[in-house]
């Protein structure tokens, strides 16, 4: 199959306005016809389905959660990007493009990244208008921050809340739908395939996590808004319940992926502490602004961080980066507090850690203002650690975060598969090979709210002669027994290791091989690893209680079948890829100091991988031209 | 280190449930006391047993999704903190802990641990939200709100829906959880053409699941992980007075 991307002709200006005017749209009282499953409800997932019912679509919306309020987007602290130049400080839609296709490393499309920079200044519209709480200055005007990788000030933030706040909205929108009965809402269900029938989506199969009843639900087209896989990692910043089993039943059902190895390390999280640990816990890149970054000089450095001078310090960021500084890109900042840490200057218990320190900016702004900036950033510091920062340095690691990869989608965010769209973390769009700071949200609402609702009604239109889809379809029985037999099969086999063992062992070969830096020889190896821990997950995994139940176990045990089969591919896709860009770091393709090194005369293009049975991917090319701006090398120094 | 936790078993809302005993060592201070039902969990499937339910997502204190109580008080001995926020450093070795749901005839258990919360949905649904359709914003910076007033606005807007404030009160009221909807609209521009229908609104669902009414004591201020303060009812009480009065 060729990919075939549907950029929209005329300018890169023009291309967005040129779509709006030539797509097909359904009317009013016939969008009243047409049903719509909408997979997730976090930022991209909630927007979605309560613009598709404002638009008069009948909308089902599920999620694993106990209420749509609760999905992960809820967790993204520091802000939210637009190109509003309120801060008259040169920024504009280019500049926004610019910045985020360079940080991306080049290897996104340009019509996709400049679309994202030209709806986010009526995002931030749309959300104030919605009452998200967002920073004003005194006069009454909205406030700014900056974000690594930029150098304007861009990001609008709600405290160290904003994802939060943004996810309250989308969820009162989506309230809003459910109470006018447009949206019907499905809270502790989990979808456990896609239903396709002659080539099209055609609905799911979904188990009611408090019953274990399995049912079937038919829609003229289906919505994945399911969020990252980088919980594939087991220690890593997403909440426990991230999944990619939707995704990845798409991908088996016919659905490309694109790009599985790009996913990004963020350089701020709180180290490990133990064996036993279940997650890491991400503080805000925003401190980044006013903290800085460092380790001792001295190896064997024993003394409290507040003690060691001046010149005994590595403010290796700093350093290296002299333009960006402290607020470099993700993925090369944590690549630095990797290397710092290689070299045996960790600094805490386990030498897993760096320091990132606020002392200057509290004796620069005094306390009070650190406090207004980070106040609950702190706060949460201390309650994890028992550690009081303002005191005394934090201490941050790297960790499995965001993941730039997901299923292949073109300009109107459908996927390989008729009728399946992709939308917000889950598709791979947008950022390339690495995000940059306060476009997550951004890409998110965006799909959400305006594209998505527009483009799926040029595929809609033709859907208007289909009528009522049947659930009745062999289809929809095929994959309802096969559901079935899954679960049983799982809970039957008694094995001696539980789910939380195995996904650990698998979270170490990725993070040993697979994450911040990789090597040849390592991933295969990591491949091989995988392939034998399938095999023993299916011999030896054991889960108690019954199949219909509340059953937590069962649960894990169903999404981790996912990521041991998506882990394999992240391993094909980063072997494949022989050169450095963004997060993907091969130490074989570096310069002489170390920085990555891109190949663009042999990948310039997006991997989008196709299903063709167990260990079996092949890779289809999507080549990137880039009309408006030549891809330099990305320095930051 | 070494706990003995007493917890509450319930297989589903149908059957009657009680306390069992769990004598966990190998623990260690510096994991969360989530950490330490996964260690306990892991234990059990091994021995055969199910695995204590509870809920739990972000385990960041901010998805709202942990919840019950510990050692009879809601999140737990400290004040302002979620479940997932506890600590075993909080503990003494040796020490007994008690963890059983939240308890409030709104909060139906489901299982162990876990209830279901959703009559905090239905009481949103009412008019938690601005009635404005994608695409009809004006421009941002034309809406403009003092730094007090968004200040005022975000700290009611803060609140996580983890239902702490009624399982510690005495009524088991939800007028906490309610008033920072309602004032966190109320106090924005954008939030007024609908004040006083979304004041009546909130206020009739959150009596018609069953919440019971605030008598004051204050103690849903003390457990709130978001320090939303009584002052917060004490505002929605007036505006319910002008709400009235002036509909």
């Amino acid at each position: 199959m060729k990919l075939d991307a549907k950029i929209p002709d005329g300018d890169l200006k023009d291309k967005w306005k040129n779509y709006q005017s030539t797509c097909r749209l359904v009317n009013p009282a016939n969008k009243r016809k047409l049903d719509v499953i909408v997979v997730g409800s976090g930022l991209a997932g909630a927007s979605a389905a309560a613009t598709l019912a404002e638009g008069g679509y009948n909308v089902k919306c599920f999620c694993f959660q106990d209420t749509p309020r609760r999905a992960h987007s809820i967790a993204a602290q520091g802000g939210v990007n637009a190109a509003k130049n309120y801060q008259n400080d040169g920024d504009n839609t280019w500049r926004m493009f610019h910045d985020t296709l360079k940080g991306g490393d080049f290897r996104s499309r340009e019509a996709n990244v400049y679309r994202l920079a030209e709806l986010s200044g009526p995002l931030i519209d749309h959300f104030t208008m919605q009452g998200v709480p967002f920073a004003r200055e005194y006069g009454g005007v909205l406030a700014n921050r900056s974000f690594g990788g930029v150098q304007v000030q861009r990001t609008f933030y709600a405290r160290g809340q904003t994802g939060q706040q943004l996810l309250l909205a989308s969820y009162s929108q989506l309230s809003r739908q459910i109470e006018a009965k447009k949206v019907q809402m499905f809270s502790r269900h989990e979808i456990q395939e896609i239903v396709v029938i002659e080539g099209k989506a055609r609905g799911v199969v979904v188990r009611d996590m408090i019953t274990g009843e399995l049912t079937n639900h038919s829609a003229h087209a289906v919505v994945l808004a399911t969020g990252g896989y980088s919980k594939v990692f087991f220690l890593s910043t997403l909440a426990m319940g991230c999944n990619a089993s939707a995704i990845w039943k798409a991908h088996k059902k016919g659905a490309y992926f694109a790009s599985p190895s790009f996913t990004q390390i963020h350089p701020t999280a709180l180290p490990q502490n133990s064996e036993t640990q279940s997650k890491l816990t991400l503080m805000s890149e925003s401190l980044r602004n006013d903290g800085r970054i460092w380790v001792p000089k001295d190896k064997n450095e024993k003394r409290a961080p507040a003690a060691i001078p001046e010149e005994e310090r590595d403010y290796y960021l700093e350093r290296k980066y002299p333009a960006f500084g402290n607020l470099a890109p993700r993925d090369i900042s944590s690549r630095a507090a990797k290397e710092s840490i290689d070299q045996g200057l960790g600094v805490g218990e386990l030498k897993n850690a760096v320091y990132l320190d606020f002392k200057d900016s509290i004796a620069r702004l005094g306390i009070n203002v650190i406090k207004s900036r980070y106040g609950n950033l702190f706060d949460m510091y201390k309650k994890i650690t028992g550690i009081d920062a303002y005191k005394e340095p934090m201490k941050i690691s790297p960790a499995p975060h965001f993941s730039m990869g997901g299923l292949w989608v073109d300009y109107e965010l459908m996927t390989t598969i008729p009728g399946l769209f992709a939308i917000g973390e889950c598709n791979f769009a947008d950022h390339g090979a690495n995000r940059l700071g306060a476009n997550s949200l951004l890409q998110a609402s965006i799909d959400g709210y305006f594209i998505l609702p527009l483009t799926i009604g040029n595929y809609l239109t033709d859907e208007l002669k289909t009528g009522k889809i049947s659930t009745d379809h062999p289809a929809f029985k095929e994959a309802l027994v096969n559901v079935k037999t899954k679960f049983e099969k799982l809970i039957n086999n008694n094995g001696t290791e539980t789910v939380d063992s195995i996904h650990r062992r698998l979270g170490k070969i990725m993070w040993k091989e697979c994450a911040m830096s990789r090597n040849e020889a390592g991933l295969k190896k990591a491949i091989l690893e995988i392939k034998s821990l399938r095999t023993e997950f299916y011999n030896k995994v054991k889960i108690t209680g019954l199949v219909n139940e509340y059953n937590q176990e069962l649960d894990k045990g169903s999404r981790l079948i996912d990521f041991l089969e998506i882990a394999e591919l992240m391993c094909v896709d980063a072997l494949e890829r022989n050169e450095s860009c963004g997060a993907h770091f091969r130490e074989e393709f570096q310069t002489p100091d170390g920085e990555a090194l891109r190949d663009d005369d042999n990948f310039s293009y997006v991997s989008a991988w196709e299903f063709r049975g167990e260990s079996d991917f092949s890779l289809h090319k999507e080549v990137l031209n880039f009309e408006y701006i030549k891809p330099t090398v990305r320095s930051y120094k | 280190m070494k706990l003995n936790f007493k917890i509450w078993r319930q297989d589903n809302s149908q059957v009657v449930g009680d306390f069992k005993n769990y004598e966990v060592s190998g623990l260690n201070e510096d994991m969360s006391l989530l950490e330490a039902l996964d260690y306990l969990n892991e234990d059990l499937v091994k021995k055969d047993e199910k695995a204590v339910a509870f809920d739990h997502d972000c385990r960041e204190g901010i998805c709202g999704q942990c919840g019950f109580f510990i050692n009879g008080r809601a999140h737990g001995a400290g004040n302002n903190q979620t479940t997932c926020q506890v600590h075993l450093r909080s503990f003494k070795d040796n020490d007994t802990v008690l963890l059983e749901p939240f308890r409030a005839s709104s909060f139906p258990i489901v299982k162990d641990l876990i209830v279901d919360r959703s009559s905090f949905d239905r009481i949103i649904q009412k008019g938690g939200f601005v009635s404005a359709n994608t695409g009809t914003a004006v421009e941002a910076n034309s809406i403009l709100i003092g730094k007090k007033d968004a200040d005022y606005s975000m700290s009611m807007a803060a609140c996580i829906g983890c239902g702490a404030c009624v399982a510690t009160c005495k009524n088991a009221s939800a007028a906490l959880f309610t008033s920072a909807k309602i004032n966190h609209l109320n106090s924005l521009p954008q939030g007024q053409p609908e004040e006083y229908s979304r004041t009546i609104n909130l206020v009739a669902q959150m009596e018609a699941e069953g919440f019971g009414h605030c008598s004051f004591t204050g103690a849903c201020e003390i457990e709130c992980p978001e320090h939303i303060s009584l002052s917060s009812i004490a505002k929605m009480n007036f505006s319910y007075m002008k709400a009235k009065i002036l509909n």
